[in-house]
Parts: structure tokens; sequence; C-alpha cells
């Protein structure tokens, strides 16, 4: 972005050069675009093997072709979004849940040494347990399917949030807690005017690596009882042999998945206080 | 003149630790008075500095000052460390306004009037980490002043400064303590600092450590470092500190007191 403007005074002599943008556009998508080439040539590949081999010619839907036109439907006759926004609201609240039990642990296990000692071996035992492995407490736990979905997604999202909140006390420089203390501080003032803001960048980070496993985790929980949502729509085209359907659902699970990202990217860059190189 | 400062027969012995860091600390320091506390690497000067603070109890007897018993923090009395340590997710201005927002009380006209008597009005929305290490040491100065304490302590704050920001700031520093009539009480290992800011040197030695003797500076502020009358100051309060500490080094303990405030903020 910077060096689109910073391009614009440059261009002295009457008229627009378009050949820094050119030049800039170039560098910044050329790898990109041809990363994504290859995806889509080895997805070709593949698609074509298969509709070509005895035997496999009725998953030809899974080929590029098939898979966007039937994206392509499924986006202008909106029932997508049928999909797509219970799965959202899953992971919204899954996520949600993982903040607000993630970040107060992680503070007060990054500031108490005892708590971080008490709890280590606790919570690396609970983190190695695989989010799935809940399932069938999270089924007998809780009255509706959603809520053990919401329950597992949480599950998973926590772990990162905790650790990357309590590393972030951690790296606090030990002064900035004793200047604050000099200037008459009080706990509540210490932890919204100088803990959050310090590790609010630390936070996101965490928020980060959960998205993306909660969004791993997410799938396989809609497996479940439910009868909407991302993990549901692969599933039910699975059943009725809709290839095409499915392989279109994977690449939407695939563009979400790298938007959430990119928000948590954003967030982070937002919040981070370290000075710009 | 009254008393701001008075240490009652201060003792300190820090956990694990069996002989005194600090041994009987008698003192009494007059509103307004700038005072220098000089000595080796380890003597304890840090240590007492941070009982005045309220950011150490001693173990034994109390720090008063105008007689109240000074035991955490407060508005009244404020503390410069040797890293300005500025917040560098607020702008200049929101760091200068720190301590009064603290105190629930924001006033960006004192914000403002603090940052012009440092001479850096301009910066109001830098942010700190774009200033260079003596602007960011105005700052952390303008911070300290904010809620208008009457006592000032100094801990080395200009000692990682370079020399010609370094002898701006002590007169600087000065100047304003006196216009403010602040009582200053300064920690330093550097004899040039103490003539150059002080009305009286006090010498500690260390294990334990202990005051033993102490100096009036008799040149008046400002102060002129080319003159010989400065230049008698030093040499007879370098002559008091070699015969009252003698040459020998000790082992440095310095770091205490940012451990134990590192250990009490956890």
């Amino acid at each position: 972005m910077d060096s689109v403007v910073n391009t614009a005074p440059a261009s002295g002599k009457g008229g627009i050069e378009w050949a820094p943008l050119t030049r800039f556009l170039m560098a910044r998508l050329a790898y990109p675009l041809a990363g994504i080439g290859v995806l889509l040539a080895l997805w070709w590949l593949g698609g074509w093997v298969i509709a070509n081999t005895p035997g496999t010619e009725s998953f030809a839907g899974f080929a590029p072709g098939p898979t966007f036109a039937r994206l392509g439907e499924l986006l202008s006759s909106g029932e997508v979004w049928i999909a797509v926004v219970p799965s959202l609201e899953r992971i919204g609240l899954g996520l949600l849940w993982a903040v607000l039990i993630g970040v107060p642990a992680g503070v007060a296990i990054g500031l108490f040494a005892a708590l971080r000692e008490v709890s280590h071996v606790p919570f690396q035992f609970l983190r190695m347990i695989s989010p799935l492995a809940w399932m069938p407490v999270a089924v007998l736990a809780f009255d509706t399917w959603d809520a053990a979905i919401v329950f597992l997604v949480a599950v998973a999202a926590v772990w990162p949030v905790l650790f990357s909140s309590a590393q972030g006390v951690r790296r606090i420089d030990p002064l900035w807690f004793k200047v604050a203390r000099n200037l008459g501080a009080d706990g509540l003032q210490m932890l919204r005017r100088i803990i959050f803001p310090a590790i609010a960048q630390d936070i996101f980070a965490g928020i980060r690596l959960a998205v993306g496993v909660a969004w791993i985790v997410l799938v396989p929980a809609e497996y479940l009882g439910v009868t909407s949502g991302l993990g549901y729509a692969i599933n039910d085209a699975r059943d009725t042999l809709e290839y095409d359907t499915l392989a279109a659902v994977v690449v939407v699970i695939g563009v979400i998945g790298f938007v959430l990202d990119g928000v948590c990217v954003t967030l982070i860059r937002r919040f981070s206080w370290h000075e710009e190189a | 003149m009254t008393d701001s400062i008075r240490t009652d027969f201060i003792s300190h012995t820090f956990k694990g630790q069996r002989s005194p860091t600090l041994l009987d600390i008698d003192v009494t320091i007059r509103a307004g008075e700038q005072v220098a506390l000089i000595g080796r690497s380890g003597c304890g000067k840090s240590t007492l500095l941070h009982m005045l603070a309220g950011l150490l109890l001693p173990t034994e007897g109390c720090v008063r000052i105008h007689g109240r018993q000074v035991t955490r923090p407060s508005e009244k009395w404020n503390m410069m460390f040797q890293k300005p340590s500025l917040y560098p997710w607020m702008s200049v201005a929101d760091n200068v306004g720190l301590g009064l927002a603290f105190a629930g009380r924001k006033d960006p006209q004192r914000v403002a009037y603090l940052l012009e008597l440092v001479g850096l009005s301009e910066k109001a929305a830098a942010n700190p980490q774009s200033l260079s290490g003596g602007q960011q040491q105005r700052v952390a100065l303008a911070r300290s002043l904010a809620t208008s304490p009457e006592v000032l302590l100094l801990d080395e704050p200009f000692s990682a400064l370079d020399a010609f920001t370094r002898s701006s700031l002590q007169d600087e520093v000065s100047r304003i303590a006196r216009e403010q009539n602040l009582t200053m009480v300064m920690v330093t290992h550097d004899i040039d600092e103490a003539v150059a800011m002080a009305d009286r040197v006090l010498i500690m030695a260390a294990n334990p450590g202990r005051i033993v003797g102490e100096i009036q500076v008799e040149l008046t502020s400002p102060r002129q470092r080319a003159t010989p009358e400065f230049s008698r100051q030093r040499e007879a309060l370098m002559t008091s500190f070699e015969q009252l500490v003698g040459g020998e080094t000790t082992a440095a303990e310095e770091e205490e007191p940012e451990q134990a405030g590192k250990r009490k903020a956890a």
C-alpha cells in the first residue's frame, strides 16, 4: 500500500507513470498467483486422472471444472450461506469462550509463578488430548448438538490463547510494572493500562493459532447430529454422491479459513506497539 | 525549614542473606533540599532510594515523608529510573499524564505545561520510541512531575546518556527542582554529577551499607562547571570519599532492588 502512495508524487513530468505501479503489483502478486496456478494445475491433473482411470470415472465431479460450476450455483442461489452461517456462529461462540477463559487464565499464569508451576502438568496433559476425543463427553454433557460442537471448538481453541497470553505477560519488562506502581497504579489500572496493552498483540497471535485449530476441529465436529454447517454439507454431499458439491464446500472452507487468518494478521498489526522496521 | 524526609535507623537484610545490606541509616533531609547519595556499586544506595519511594520496605526502621510513614508509592513522591521506561503503546502526552490518570484526574493543560517545561511540546502526539535517549528521559521527568510531587527521587537517571546530554539534563533537572521547590534525593556514583546538582552529599560505604560521612556543596545555582570553585568542591569530595570509603572495590549488589521489584510485581 505504502509504495503505491509513495510513487504518486514521483510522477513529475505530467501524466501518471504506470511503470512503478505495474512493477509493484507484479512483485506483490506474481508469486501468490504462481502458487495458486500450481495448485489449480495439480487439481486439474488429479481430476483428469480420476476421469480417465477405469473404475473412478464416477468421481469426476472432484475436478476443478464441475467444482467451480457448482460453486457458482451455490453462491448465486444463496445456498452456500445456509452452510456457512451456522458454522461461523459455532466457531465464533467457541472462540469467544476460548478468549473469555484463556486470556484471564493466561494472564494469571503469567503473573504468578506458583500458579504457573501448579498448572504446568495438568495443562500440558489436557492440551495433548485431541479435542475430538472429547466428543462422547461433549454429547453427554450438553443438551444440544450445537452446544456440544461449540464446546469442542472452545476446547481446541483455548490452549493457544492461554499460552500466548501467559507468554506475553512473562515478557513484559519488569520496570514497566515498577514505574506504574511508582506512579500509583492499583491492580485494576495495572491490568487495563499496562498489562492488556502490552500483551494485546500476543493475545491476537494466540487467537490466530486458535482460529487455525478451531476451523480444523469444526468440520469433523459437524459430522455430529447437526443438520447444518459446512461439515454437515460435506457429509451430506458424500451421502448423495454429489462430488462437485463436496469439492465446492471444500473450496469454501479453505477460502473462509484464509480470510479469518487475514483478519487475525490485521488485528495483530493493529495492536502491535513494536516499532516498524 | 521543615523536615521533608526522615529515616529512623533503617536496616535491611534481603531474604536468604545473612549480613544486612543496610545498617542503621538515620538521615534527615530538609524540605527543598537537594541531596546526593554517592557510593560504590553494591553499597545499598539504590536499595535505600527504593525505600524512600515506598517500593521496598525496610526490615527494621521506617521512612517518613512530612511525618507520614512511607508504606507504598504515592503521588506525593516519585522516582525516576536509569531507563526512561516509557510505554510504547501511548503517545508522549499520554505517558506524561499517566500518573494523573491513575489518580483519576486527567489534566491536559498540566500535561501541556510539563511538556513545555521539558521543551518537548511539539512531540506531544509522537510515539516515545521515535525519541532520542535524552528526549525520552525528559518525558520521564515530565511524567514524574505530573502529580506535583513534593519529593523527586533519582536513581542514576542520566547514566545511560552521552556526556553532553547528561550535563544539560543535570542542569535542567536541578533548575526545575529548585524552581518548583522540590526536595530531591539522587543516587549516583559520579562525583561530578553530585557536585553539579546537590546541596549536600552523603557518602555511603558497603558491607554493611551505611552512611560514613557528608559534605556540604558551597556553590550557588546554576552551577558553572568550569570555575575554580567547582573544581575545589570536586577535589574536596573526592578526598573525603577516598578517606572514608577507601580505594577497594566491593561485590556488585546494586541489582537487588530490581529483582525485589520484579518479585513484588509478579
